[in-house]
């Protein structure tokens, strides 16, 4: 078997079903065969769909420079699969919310909406993780040609969104939000550099 | 001061027919029993230490909640107290090899019986009562918690504060080897709480020392934690070690770490939203996964008994 199809045909699936793995244990603890949700479940799934969503965009923005520095090419065949794992645990988490959290309620969806701008911010993150998953696929990639690499450039602004979101949310300790945006940082920061040195 | 009590009956105020047609036995039985406790020295607040031992000899309260409360599990298990982490499981996790006995208290400032109380006899000369209160904390979760507690008016009146203490400041333990959230600057140590000398002395303010009948936990603030039901739950400070009858306004630890979010007073109010999140509703822990967030009442359904100390204030701007 060649490199192209091993990857394909084993890893991807492997890669795959790892990803669904934070899903699936919220759903095992939820019914308490792994573990458990606690005493607030509600905030609990909240809590872990948006990390996860936040995770897997600083994972989805480390395969270039990762894949630049070691020269594994081949990471270049998940990035899509982390892109679009980064909307289903955003998803998952702007559902809980909506659903779970806010009871459909619709007067305070709207208020949260306006008047807390940190869900405004997380809510602009989400419409942004909306139009790349809708451009996802090859088909959209050809059609849209150079508009869709600047389109896709968007996954920084996910990336700014998302931490900011976090960071306004907390109470007091900002200490996770803060490992967040270090990473969020440097992975942005090797960029802007090796751009830099480009231009010289 | 008027002391306003409930308007409604509560079902478990009106005498059954049982204990109507019994009611003779009933005041005999009183009556010796009565006389026993006179003959005796009188009992007062008595706590184990041990960790779950029940409690003895807790009297009901016409304050308590006819909501069924939370189960102890929740209660126990999830709650915010920085002293063991931040996180609402930390303190569950990291208050187990808490010592929280043996305690001292200090009483100073403008009062006439200042001095360093043995926790036993600090709350010996009180009554131990059963309050099952609304505990509404600021995050916009709440839940019915079983407290067991002494009256804090009855507290205040026997340390005799002067006509100069205005203000009651409370302080938490401070000491990082055995409370590892101290090791880090989540906010100023030691915690800092106060109250006015007037809500002090409400009949809802409670000393709490048991919940469910039961020893209380380290993790909910042993051995003894101030209750304060109409105010978000970070004013009940837990673990005191200082309580100080002072002339001006004491600094509360919340308000010195971000004045524009959490004020002194911090009455439960769904009119004043935090800055970041809306105050008007709260998801009761323990609902359910489908039940949705209940309106949260003003004063925490408390204001026939502490509306009247905010007369003439601004709400808005004292919150």
């Amino acid at each position: 078997m060649d490199t192209l199809r091993q990857i394909r045909l084993i890893w991807k699936p492997i890669v795959f079903l790892l990803c669904l793995l934070p899903a699936a244990l919220v759903l095992t603890d939820g019914l308490e065969i792994t573990g458990r949700l606690g005493a607030n479940p509600i905030e609990e799934i909240q809590d872990r769909f948006g990390n996860w969503a936040l995770r897997f965009i600083l994972i989805t923005l480390t395969v270039t420079p990762l894949r630049r520095l070691t020269a594994w090419n081949w990471l270049i065949r998940y990035r899509r699969m982390f892109g679009l794992f980064t909307f289903f645990y955003g998803l998952m988490h702007f559902l809980t919310w909506l659903f779970l959290d806010q009871g459909l309620l619709l007067s305070a969806i709207a208020e949260d909406l306006i008047e807390r701008p940190f869900i405004t911010i997380g809510f602009a993150a989400f419409l942004l993780l909306i139009a790349m998953a809708v451009t996802s696929t090859n088909n959209m990639r050809r059609r849209l040609g150079r508009r869709w690499q600047k389109l896709h450039y968007s996954a920084y602004a996910v990336g700014l969104l998302g931490v900011w979101h976090y960071w306004w949310q907390v109470k007091k300790d900002i200490t996770e939000p803060l490992v967040y945006a270090v990473i969020l940082a440097a992975l942005l920061a090797i960029r802007i550099w090796w751009r830099l040195r480009r231009r010289r | 001061m008027l002391i306003k009590k409930p308007a409604d009956i509560r079902p478990s105020e009106i005498t059954s027919k049982d204990n109507y047609l019994n009611r003779r036995d009933f005041i005999r039985a009183g009556s010796i029993a009565g006389a026993a406790t006179m003959a005796g020295p009188a009992l007062g607040a008595i706590v184990p230490d041990a960790r779950r031992e029940k409690i003895g000899d807790i009297g009901t309260s016409i304050f308590s909640s006819d909501e069924a409360p939370n189960d102890y599990e929740d209660v126990v298990t999830y709650n915010n107290y920085y002293e063991f982490g931040t996180g609402k499981q930390d303190p569950y996790e990291n208050a187990q090899e808490f010592r929280s006995r043996p305690w001292s208290i200090t009483v100073d400032g403008e009062a006439a019986k200042t001095g360093t109380y043995h926790f036993e006899d600090f709350i010996k000369p009180f009554d131990l009562e059963e309050r099952i209160y609304r505990m509404r904390c600021v995050e916009a979760w709440s839940m019915v918690i079983p407290w067991v507690g002494i009256s804090l008016a009855d507290v205040i009146k026997h340390l005799q504060p002067t006509s100069k203490a205005r203000y009651v400041a409370f302080e938490t333990l401070h000491d990082p080897s055995q409370m590892p959230g101290q090791r880090r600057r989540s906010l100023a140590w030691p915690y800092r709480e106060g109250l006015t000398i007037a809500e002090a002395t409400n009949p809802l303010a409670i000393f709490a020392v048991g919940i469910y009948g039961e020893v209380l936990p380290n993790q909910n603030g042993a051995p003894i934690r101030l209750i304060v039901p109409w105010k978000y739950g970070f004013k009940g400070i837990k673990s005191i070690v200082r309580m100080s009858f002072v002339e001006k306004r004491p600094q509360t630890s919340w308000n010195m770490a971000a004045p524009n979010e959490y004020g002194f007073f911090a009455n439960v109010n769904p009119e004043v939203n935090h800055p970041r999140w809306s105050q008007a509703r709260e998801r009761r822990i323990g609902s359910g996964l489908f039940a949705s967030k209940q309106p949260t009442l003003m004063f925490n359904g408390y204001g026939e008994q502490v509306a009247h100390l905010y007369d003439g204030i601004d709400l808005r701007r004292n919150f």
